[in-house]
Parts: structure tokens; sequence; C-alpha cells
């Protein structure tokens, strides 16, 4: 199902965002972010065109194409086989796939 | 310190797939008993992603650092373009000042575990010695690192393989092959990769090994029936 099938806000693939953004609601990324974002309480899914480079702090954070920078996640990340994250992840639950590219540190964080 | 021993065998998991191969192993064994008693440890795992071996050292609340050393060695950006890139061999001459610049990056005395792997083995000549320099900085004292070395017998063409941690002294591995989506690299520049697969460098022998190794405190040998010598140094 699409983000725009499911009501998500949704950023384009021909988008390109730099600056700050934050939000109350779940958000789908496939286009360019540069900066920082946070979605405290609502989930982040960074698409298969995505590429982001931001400090993401949010619920929960799924990711399919670019990131570089920290994740925060107060309940989980998934990182999908095609995910290439350059960052330190801090969460509670992680689920990776193989071949999911990941250069930095995983984190568990207990309640 | 050096003691010599041997215990590690291969086996082949006869169901699912004929590519991924077991192995028991000294070395691990002996760094499990150390990871299973401590708490928040901070681990450097230097290979592939492996969701693995990320999920072993969570579980067991601990931090994993995970960095593809091997695979970041094949950006065509760290070769030497004054010296044709090539040595007399014909090997690739890469800048270790530059790949160190982008790759280790951390505060020193950081990790208390570094598992290397067969990364020596495998590993552009040129860069060996930076990286195991490097390594020294970033383990604390008293940290431990596991290596794993070829032997002559093993001939030129051993695959390179991930380690993957199963169990306390239990590796799954499997053959690591360079694919496109992996030579895209962090920055998500798709470039073409120095080589299309990664081949045996060279055979440490023990005097080789424990030269690379001086700068540590000490450094344990662990003989395998599978032609690979485990190597447990301490800094």
């Amino acid at each position: 199902m699409s983000a725009s099938a499911v009501g998500l806000a949704q950023i384009g693939k021909s988008v390109f965002i730099k600056g700050e953004l934050s939000g109350s609601e779940d958000l789908y990324v496939d286009g360019q972010v540069e900066g920082s974002i946070a979605l405290k309480g609502n989930s982040l899914t960074i698409g298969p065109n995505g590429q982001v480079k931001a400090g993401i702090d949010a619920k929960g954070v799924v990711i399919q194409g670019k990131l570089e920078g920290n994740i925060q996640a107060a309940e989980r990340v998934e990182l999908r086989k095609s995910a290439i994250v350059t960052g330190d992840i801090a969460t509670q639950r992680i689920l990776i796939e193989d071949g999911a590219f990941l250069k930095g540190k995983v984190d568990i964080q207990r309640d | 310190m050096k003691i010599f021993r041997g215990s590690s065998s291969t086996e082949t998991i006869p169901a699912q797939s004929a590519q991924r191969l077991t192995r028991r192993s000294s070395g691990l064994g002996e760094l499990s008993r150390m990871w299973e008693s401590a708490e928040g440890l901070c681990v450097l795992d230097l290979g592939a992603t492996s969701p693995t071996n990320i999920r072993h050292f969570t579980e067991r609340s601990h931090r994993i650092y995970s960095e593809d050393l091997l695979t970041a060695s094949t950006d065509p950006a760290l070769l030497i373009p004054g010296e044709g890139g090539k040595d007399e061999q014909g090997n690739p001459v890469l800048d270790s000042r530059k790949f160190l610049a982008d790759n280790l990056v951390y505060p020193a005395a950081h990790f208390d575990v570094v598992l290397c792997w067969n990364l020596p083995d495998y590993l552009n000549e040129g860069l060996v010695k930076p990286v195991v320099g490097r390594l020294w900085s970033v383990l604390k004292p008293g940290g431990m690192l596991l290596a794993f070395f070829h032997t002559r017998d093993a001939g030129p063409d051993s695959p390179c393989h991930r380690y993957h941690i199963v169990g306390p002294d239990t590796l799954e591995m499997k053959k690591v092959e360079l694919k496109r989506e992996v030579r895209r690299g962090p920055t998500g520049a798709v470039h073409t990769a120095i080589s299309d697969s990664f081949h045996l460098q060279r055979v440490f022998n023990n005097r080789h090994i424990e030269n690379l190794f001086r700068d540590f405190a000490s450094i344990k040998f662990f003989l395998a029936r599978d032609n690979i010598r485990e190597v447990l140094v301490v800094r």
C-alpha cells in the first residue's frame, strides 16, 4: 500500500528540503532532506529513493533508502535490505534485514 | 605470552544452503566468556553488516559498532595516482591516510573487543599496518582483538568469509562477494570497485603475526584443522 493511500504525510522523490522538519503525524520521505527530523510519538519511513542527511528523533523509523545521521527511536528501528545507513542508532528494538548496510553503533535502550 | 592450542573444526550445514558453513572457534569461545560475564561492553565488528552479530550483542546489553573496512578499501578514490595506482606486483597502491581519515574514526581507548576476523589476510598491503595501529589506539588497555589468519596450506584461492556468531564458540561462515549495491558505499556515490571480489593477499607466518601485533601486551595462537590460525591479542 502506498504512503498516500494510507494517509501519511509524504515527501515525494522530486522534493528537496533543507532545515528542521517536525510534526505530529507519520511521515514518508522518498525525496531528499537535509537538517533534522523530529516526530516524537510518530513514525518516519525513508523510502527506497529517499536520501536523508539528518538526525532523526521519532517513535519508529523504517529505512529503505539512504541515511546519514543518528537515529533516536523511542520504540523500533527497521533497516530493510536496501538501507544504507551511516550513523548511530539508539532504540528499544531493532530489525535489520540481510543486505542492509550500517556503519555505526547500535545501542539498545532498556525500559 | 604465546600458547598454541588446537581445537577448531569446520563442518557443513546440510540443510538449506551449501554456501553456509560452521566452524568451532576457540578464540571466540574465550572471548565469549568475557562478554557473557560482563555488562555494557563496547564491541567493534569489522565486516559487512551482520544482523546475527548485532542481535548477539544487543541481546546481552552490549553496544556494537559495525564497519566494513574491506568494502571501504575498494573505493577508487583511495588510489594514489602519482604512482600509477599499482605497485611492482600490479597490486593497487592505496592512500592509507585518506583511508583512516574516513574509516575507524573513534575516540582513543573506546572498545573492549574488536572482532577483526580475517581482515588482515584480504586487506590491501599498504593498509594492514596502519589499520592495526589504529585498532590498537581505539582498544582499551586490556581490551581484546580476535583475528584469523590462513596458513600456507589454505591455498591462494581461499574464499573470503563473513563470520556470524551462532553460539558461544560457533561461527557461521558466508562467502563474501562484492555486490553492486555494496559498492555504492555509504556516501551513496555509485562507483566501480577496484576489484570484483576479495582475494587472499598474503600468508602471514607466526613471526609476521607477532610483528604485526608487537605493540600489544600479549598474543595467543589457536591452531585449527581448517588451515586457519586464530589469534587473540590483548592491548
